[in-house]
């Protein structure tokens, strides 16, 4: 077993992209996401990778465009604003199947908003973000060790789906510190053959979003979502907490799961029977998992740090079988578990 | 008999798709005919970038990246810090470079990447149909200054290069034309000058081409040669603005 | 048991570096640890403030309401946080420093003149690791030997001339509080 440290969730993030072969880092200052470039600014050099500060958010995309056309394991990271001036360049790597991994660590909006952990963002994470009919795979870690497991994975789906990843964190987990076990450096990293560099031995290489005749647009469109049905398929990940006995579910992801985890235990003390269906890969959602417990659940409840933006999801996995409500609270305010729990008891009572 | 003409093995042997006239196709073999001349076939990254040029990628015979509007300088250098020893270029109108794409032009020259800018001005946006840009003459005629350019309005025209060579980073920076045999050759030598200058790892270097554009200036392919020398030159006048000792 | 400390001070009283070796302290020990900074505007207010949780069992919410402990360093945080502190909770408070009592009658009021001890012991900064083996030998949260190992961890080899001195600072709270 590996020795476990003690690590900032942000630092942790930046240090497994290391260990699984990112040598390329572009990013712009944002609060709360800095230690990230900070780390890997002392880092990379250490690794003989770079670190460059861009002189602006949409700068930076662009160069991780272009290392991940050049064939680098490579990241950037930001905060809500940040990720929003990111996304045509996303769009443009999710249309030229350049691979890469954005981290967003959410903060209260919109607009400037504030600085302090939210979840306001999964919409723009979790329908592709930008302009065009594309998808990015999008983890949501909830502790620090998930944050540095998930992020390790994020790189090898990258390659794997020639598609930008996104890890979904908050200002909490980027600055909470937890032990973490680290995952040993990867050695072998995936041949490329449809990058640009040095080509003696190749036909010339073309990395491109940019498809002018419409039909072929369409049949790029279709590849791409047949990539995307493969992802529903293979990367559903999820986790369960006492829905086995539940008759009431809670859902949530991220650091808004861990309350609700206080919450429900808290519950169980009172004999409430309340379980957490925690996604975790946030797109492709687990649909599954929900139909299997629709039938003894008697009501869902969306617990975000937004205003309710997942619930749609958890609406279009039950269907109209049951009713699904939202509590959270916003713009970086903070929900304790007992204003969870009251909510729960609330709700118990108006469906009886 | 002997052979007097070949197309460079770096260019795809395929129909432009440019007007009548457009000097686009002549920059683009004096691009490929260096990067075949200094035998960087195999190792030439180049990035395509928004307008007119955007379909470059199809005519240029060696590894494309094709990027936004804008962000051809920044997509460069990314390309460019992992593959340290390649050619890498960024061909890029005046639309691109000195409006939307200012930010990302101005700090690759203040970093000194190592990369090439090749900067077509013909003071308008050619692509999306002869609208103002932001080097676009005053008192000329564009489909969004219908009434010529009004400075009082729209400010004067951006003297990118001028800004570009005030920067450390930047080791080079001339400013050609496409007008003759003399200035085509002329504009060769500064293709491969800016080629050299990135290879020898001195730093950003950029070889702006004033150019024209018969369709949306409305003017003869001839005609609008003259008045590029008569009216675009003499707002930005050609020659070298910034070189090391040991070029010139 | 499931300790929640809140450590409150000014800015570069040490109030950070006492969360870090808490809980770092802990993690040696194989508890479940937490360290929760604060960050952003309240960072520039004039109080510097983080929570720690030390568990024996798996840490679930990543906030620290009702704080089980609360170190308060100068007066501005016990004004700030006296009142969230849990139902028969403690507080550990810089007397040097805080002139009023405190209000609640319902928990356990610990006062150490740690700023004068600190200065006994000659350097005035080590007055967060004065409050730290307050800490530990009021809760028995820890075990000394953990958090001197945790410190000798965490401080860069060149602060290492330090450490006898910290350790000193230790002792003497631990000696104070019996």
């Amino acid at each position: 077993m590996a020795k476990k440290i003690l690590m900032k969730g942000s630092e942790a993030i930046a240090e497994a992209a290391v260990l699984n072969g990112c040598r390329y880092f572009f990013g712009y200052p944002i609060t709360p996401q800095n230690e990230i470039p900070e780390y890997l600014s002392k880092r990379l050099p250490e690794v003989q990778g770079t670190f460059l500060q861009a002189e602006s958010e949409v700068s930076a995309i662009y160069m991780v465009l272009g290392a991940g056309a050049a064939g680098a394991r490579v990241m950037t990271s930001s905060s809500s604003p940040g990720i929003s001036l990111k996304q045509e360049g996303i769009s443009y790597m999710a249309g030229a199947e350049v691979p890469c991994v954005i981290v967003n660590i959410m903060r209260g909006g919109p607009g400037l908003g504030a600085i302090q952990g939210a979840q306001p963002d999964y919409w723009q994470a979790t329908r592709g973000g930008g302009h065009g009919d594309y998808r990015l795979l999008v983890l949501a870690p909830a502790t620090v060790q998930e944050a540095v497991d998930l992020t390790y994975q994020a790189f090898d789906l990258a390659d794997k789906y020639r598609n930008p990843v996104m890890i979904l964190g908050d200002g909490i987990l980027a600055q909470i510190m937890e032990p973490v076990e680290l995952p040993e450096a990867s050695k072998q990293l995936p041949e490329k053959a449809w990058t640009v560099g040095k080509n003696e031995n190749r036909q010339r290489n073309v990395v491109s979003s940019s498809y002018p005749k419409v039909d072929e647009l369409e049949k790029v469109n279709i590849r791409l979502h047949e990539r995307y049905d493969q992802i529903k398929k293979n990367e559903v990940r999820w986790d369960s907490y006492l829905t086995d006995d539940a008759e009431y579910v809670v859902v949530a992801y991220g650091s808004a799961a861990r309350i609700a985890k206080a919450a429900i235990k808290m519950a169980r003390a009172e004999g409430i029977k309340v379980g957490l269906l925690r996604p975790i890969s946030v797109w492709p959602f687990p649909i599954e998992p929900f139909q299997k417990i629709i039938t003894q659940t008697k009501f869902f409840l969306s617990f975000e740090m937004s205003t309710g933006q997942m619930i749609d999801d958890v609406r279009l996995a039950i269907g109209n079988e049951r009713p699904v409500y939202h509590y959270g609270r916003l713009g970086g305010v903070i929900p304790l578990p007992e204003e969870l729990l009251a909510k729960i008891k609330e709700l118990i009572k108006e469906v009886q | 008999m002997n052979k007097v003409y070949s197309s460079p093995k770096t260019l795809v042997d395929v129909p432009m798709h440019y007007c009548p006239g457009c000097t686009h196709g002549i920059i683009h073999r004096l691009v490929a005919e260096v990067v075949e001349e200094m035998g960087f076939m195999s190792k030439t990254i180049g990035i395509a970038s928004v307008g007119c040029s955007c379909f470059c990628y199809d005519y240029f015979n060696f590894d494309m990246v094709a990027t936004a509007h804008g962000r051809a300088p920044a997509t460069a250098t990314g390309v460019k810090r992992v593959h340290p020893d390649c050619l890498v270029f960024t061909y890029q109108g005046d639309g691109d470079l000195a409006a939307i794409g200012t930010a990302e032009i101005i700090h690759s020259a203040v970093r000194g990447e190592k990369i090439s800018v090749i900067f077509v001005n013909n003071g308008i946006y050619g692509m999306t149909g002869g609208q103002m840009a932001p080097t676009t003459l005053p008192e000329m005629k564009a489909t969004t200054s219908p009434y010529g350019r009004n400075t009082a309005l729209t400010g004067y025209p951006i003297k990118m290069t001028e800004m570009l060579a005030l920067q450390d980073g930047c080791v080079y920076a001339e400013r050609t034309k496409i007008s003759s045999i003399a200035t085509i050759n002329r504009t060769k030598k500064a293709i491969r000058k800016s080629f050299e200058l990135q290879m020898a790892g001195k730093g950003f270097s950029v070889v702006e081409i004033l150019s024209t554009c018969p369709t949306n200036w409305g003017i003869e392919p001839l005609k609008a040669i003259k008045w590029m020398e008569d009216n675009l030159e003499a707002y930005y006048p050609v020659g070298v603005i910034k070189a090391p000792k040991e070029v010139e | 048991m499931m300790h929640q400390f809140l450590l409150a001070g000014f800015g570069g009283q040490g109030v950070m570096l006492m969360g870090k070796i808490l809980a770092y302290a802990g993690m040696k020990e194989n508890k479940q640890v937490m360290y929760i900074p604060s960050y952003g505007s309240e960072m520039r207010g004039g109080t510097a403030n983080c929570s720690v949780i030390l568990s024996e069992e798996e840490i679930d919410a990543p906030v620290v309401s009702r704080p089980t402990g609360l170190v308060a360093m100068n007066t501005p945080s016990l004004d700030k946080f006296e009142s969230c502190v849990s139902e028969n909770g403690l507080i550990i408070l810089n007397s040097s420093l805080i002139v009023r009592e405190p209000v609640r009658e319902d928990i356990n009021i610990i006062k150490v003149p740690a700023s004068d001890i600190a200065k006994e012991l000659g350097n005035e900064r080590i007055v967060n690791m004065v409050l730290l083996g307050a800490l530990i030998s009021v809760t028995n949260c820890l075990k000394v030997e953990s958090v001197m190992e945790s410190l000798k961890e965490i401080l860069p080899p060149h602060r290492h001339d330090l450490l006898p001195l910290n350790q000193k600072a230790i002792e003497k709270a631990m000696n104070y509080i019996k």
